[in-house]
């Protein structure tokens, strides 16, 4: 028998405009625990899309247990034994959690559904492997790190021996994450290969045996994970150069309060409340961070505060002046700038051209129209233009590129650059570096301390606990839509933090 | 060398081919007629005839019996792309605000009957016609902005309730003729009473009957003109001014355009509204152009649905419809001159057909663009 439990060599498979992976070669041993690094981008989840058969590649031989095959279909990969647990978990959420793990091939006697061996066998795994998951519990009632283990049984269930977890920090608490980390040490202890996809170096350095690093679509080498690897040589690797981490701040001057939201109440887009009594100050000069867990009220939050979605109690003050009840426009025009969460469905139009988006907010004003409404296209070329320099955004065509033929990281700066070219007072941020190279991410973020040290007032919210702590003077923790702490940068670690994500309320590790 | 060149240019013309909308509409029109070409071999005739008739009803045609060479072919051509043009302009208009505006054909209906009750009731006088259309285009206009309406503050899908309009319209035309507009005077089921003199729009006829160039008949009407203007007002409010702008940006995504502050909820209803403006010009040009009198609709005349077809192989695009427009004219001019020349007229029907099959076949050129892509991507890997 091989020694190897996977080995993908030579793959290479192309999208129109980019080649996600070039003659990359993966090899995982048997019974290890294979980490797989890169940047967003970088081509892991192409390549993981491959081995479990969702893309065909152009190029390259697969072989599993030392035995070459053709991974046709994702049904193909799950009888050789590898099961994946997505990014996105695809559960169906008004059905229990045995009902999820047996969907499509349910237990039968003669017509009628039988689930009760199917719900011992999963009582049995949620044991054996310590993810405490009750089988009969609906997935709308169980937490999101549990309805990630309902999708680590859905492998198990298949009794898969490899098991390909995507991202699968993502979307959990840091507590959620060292539970996790447990888990796939106890699986590797029951003798399954796990290969971890990330871009996280901490988790790398927690449970990997070994790590192969993807740069632009190519494998870079295979490491072994010793006590003594760094995460700055791991990061160096991944990127190609040195990275810096931390970020250039001056000290912190607030000056007053510039946006105050006082006891806000918010629906989602079917009527479920999503942020409860929430008030928060933003003053000049700061960056305050929004920190919680995705799905907790952010998106809703935003969706507010610009006047996507009415509150249902409470108010909204910019500058003094109640906005609660303005229109998008009014708000834009009295100063709130908004670099929202989904750059194409709220950030920018892709069918028009880049200049027309760098005034989508201002095109109606007297600088870009004339008598009878005529645009004027000369100042809006000229302006285009400027900003594509300032900000450095590439394009085929400068000007007249469409914005949705454009690079993920160039769309954002086309994005910024509009939101910061209309020197707004206080500016949303949301996500602003998600999916974007290394390059844009620390230009993204010296643009945002650019706007701190303007005297702007910036409410960011990410996902990224980093992200957050590295930008932020204040930092508000949420959870379940409501604030569960107000501090400042430095007062509380990330695992503090991360308690509070979660809901605890005093969280006294140390403070 | 030189081979290699030629192939290089050869690649970049299929590239520019699959790039250019324009290319493609004229390519699926040519692939209809193609097809058409061999409809009428199978069923055993020449098809020279139908080359013949498609070429006469843009150049005219010798009238023997006269002896003169005859433009009406081409009168009519035109006379018939001023309502396949302006409805087209309103599928059009809509459709680049993301709006599927099935409803060309009631607001067509609702202009007409406001040009009806309005030549029919107000006693002659000139330039009656001009007040006529205008009317018309505001009628239209709410019938679009209803939609718009209902579309933009109550998310009630425009294709069903245009649908729905489009048989209010014809109820309503109906009930208006046989009821409240004064009656015909000889048959009162089919006719009100005549339109004012005032109301006709004029023809633009050239009439020579001596001379070198010896030119038949050639009708048209002054709507022509009106149709023209409405192609300029489609470019100029889309392309130039802040509102098309507004428009543009919430046809290619309305999220994104009302977290930019526009009004979407404004701009569907205006584009609406703008679109319906369109078909009721329609069809005030077709009853005091063309019919010129009282007609009492007994049911749709199908001009507002050939708009949709006009609009897809013009892109949506003024001058795209404009072309689109008349080349639906001349099939349908082409559609009387080959009963002489005894090919199956349905002939003309069936290409038509084709040609909107064939532009909705257009997603098919996305995926040889996929395709092509991915290949060259490949090369340059290797």
């Amino acid at each position: 028998m091989s020694e190897y439990a996977i080995q993908m060599l030579g793959i290479t498979k192309t999208f129109p405009g980019i080649v996600a992976n070039d003659n990359v070669t993966l090899e995982v041993k048997k019974n290890e625990v294979h980490a797989i690094l890169g940047e967003n981008g970088a081509g892991k989840s192409t390549l993981m899309s491959v081995l479990f058969g969702s893309y065909a590649p152009d190029a390259g031989r697969i072989l599993i247990n030392g035995k070459e095959v053709k991974i046709t279909n994702p049904n193909v990969a799950t009888s050789l034994g590898i099961g994946m647990v997505h990014q996105h978990f695809k559960l169906v959420h008004n059905y229990t959690v045995t009902e999820n793990i047996v969907l499509g091939r349910e237990p039968k006697k003669g017509l009628v559904l039988s689930l009760g061996e199917a719900e011992k066998k999963v009582a049995m795994l949620s044991e054996k492997y310590g993810l405490q998951v009750d089988p009969r519990a609906k997935i709308e009632d169980i937490t999101v790190g549990q309805q990630q283990r309902v999708e680590i049984l859905k492998t198990l269930y298949s009794d898969s021996d490899i098991i390909i977890l995507d991202e699968p920090t993502a979307v959990l608490t840091p507590q959620e994450i060292d539970e996790l980390m447990d888990i796939i040490k106890l699986l590797q202890k029951e003798g399954k290969t796990i290969v971890i996809i990330t871009h996280k170096l901490r988790e790398i350095k927690a449970v990997a045996n070994r790590c192969t690093i993807l740069r632009r679509g190519k494998s870079v080498g295979c490491i072994d994970i010793l006590p003594e690897t760094s995460e700055q040589e791991l990061a160096t690797l991944m990127v190609g150069r040195p990275v810096r981490f931390d970020v250039d701040k001056k000290p912190f001057h607030p000056g007053k309060a510039i946006l105050e939201v006082q006891n806000i109440c918010v629906n989602d887009s079917v009527g479920i409340e999503k942020v409860h009594d929430f008030s928060i100050d933003v003053h000049a000069g700061e960056i305050v961070g929004i920190a919680g867990v995705d799905g907790n009220g952010q998106t809703e939050l935003l969706y507010a505060i610009s006047g996507l979605s009415p509150v249902t109690k409470g108010r909204i003050l910019l500058n003094g002046q109640d906005i609660t009840n303005k229109t998008i426009r009014e708000r834009i025009e009295m100063g709130l700038g908004h670099i929202p969460e989904d750059r194409h469905r709220h950030g920018m139009v892709g069918g028009l051209t880049i200049a027309e988006n760098t005034v989508l907010k201002d095109f109606y004003t007297d600088k870009y129209t004339g008598k009878f409404g005529i645009l004027k296209n000369d100042a809006i070329y000229k302006n285009s233009d400027a900003l594509i320099e300032q900000f450095d955004v590439r394009s085929g065509q400068g000007s007249i590129t469409p914005a949705g033929s454009l690079s993920g990281g160039n769309q954002q700066k086309v994005i910024i650059a509009r939101e910061i070219s209309l020197s707004p007072d206080v500016l949303l941020v949301a996500q602003p570096t998600r999916g974007l190279d290394v390059g844009a991410i620390e230009y993204i973020r010296k643009r945002i301390i650019g706007e701190r040290e303007a005297g702007k007032a910036i409410l960011l919210v990410s996902f990224e606990l980093d992200e957050i702590m590295s930008l932020c003077d204040r930092i508000a923790a949420i959870s379940k839509g409501s604030v569960v702490g107000i501090f400042n940068e430095g007062e509380k670690t990330a695992s503090e933090i991360g308690l509070m994500m979660a809901g605890v309320k005093n969280a006294k590790a140390g403070a | 060398m030189s081979e290699k060149i030629k192939k290089e240019n050869k690649t970049s013309f299929i590239d520019w081919f699959l790039g250019s909308e324009a290319a493609t509409s004229v390519a699926v029109v040519i692939l209809g007629i193609i097809a058409g070409t061999i409809i009428v071999m199978c069923v055993g005739k020449n098809p020279g005839g139908l080359f013949k008739a498609i070429w006469q009803s843009f150049v005219g045609q010798y009238n023997r019996g006269l002896g003169k060479w005859s433009l009406a072919p081409l009168g009519n051509t035109l006379t018939y792309a001023i309502p396949y043009v302006l409805c087209g302009l309103s599928m059009g208009f809509a459709n680049r605000v993301g709006m599927f505006n099935i409803g060309a054909e009631g607001q067509y209906m609702v202009g007409m009957l406001a040009a009806h009750a309005f030549a029919v009731c107000i006693p002659s006088f000139p330039g009656q016609w001009f007040f006529c259309i205008i009317v018309a285009m505001l009628a239209g206009a709410v019938w679009g902005g209803i939609v718009g309406v209902l579309k933009a503050k109550f998310k009630i899908s425009e294709v069903v309730a245009t649908i729905m309009l489009n048989y209010i319209a014809l109820y309503l035309y109906r009930l208006i003729a046989l009821y409240v507009l004064p009656e015909g005077l000889i048959n009162k089921t089919y006719q009100t009473a005549p339109l004012a003199n005032g109301a006709l729009l004029q023809g633009i006829g050239i009439r020579i009957r001596e001379g070198a160039l010896q030119l038949g008949d050639f009708q048209l009407n002054i709507g022509f003109i009106f149709m023209l203007l409405s192609v300029l007002a489609f470019w100029y409010i889309m392309e130039k001014t802040k509102l098309g702008f507004s428009l543009r940006a919430t046809g290619f995504n309305k999220e994104a355009a009302r977290c930019s502050g526009i009004n979407d909820t404004n701009a569907i209803s205006t584009a609406m509204a703008i679109s319906g403006a369109f078909a009721g010009i329609a069809g005030a040009c077709v009853l005091l152009g063309s019919l010129r009198f009282g007609r009492i609709m007994q049911s749709q005349d199908n001009y507002g649905f050939m708009g949709i077809a006009v609009a897809l192989v013009g892109n949506s695009k003024a001058l795209g419809t404009l072309l689109a427009g008349i080349l639906f004219g001349a099939l349908k001019s082409a559609y009387s001159l080959m009963q002489f020349m005894s090919i199956p007229r349905e002939v003309v029907n069936i290409i038509e057909g084709l040609i909107v099959i064939f532009i909705a076949l257009r997603a098919g050129l996305e995926i040889v663009k996929a395709y092509r892509a991915k290949q060259l991507l490949k090369k340059e890997a290797r």
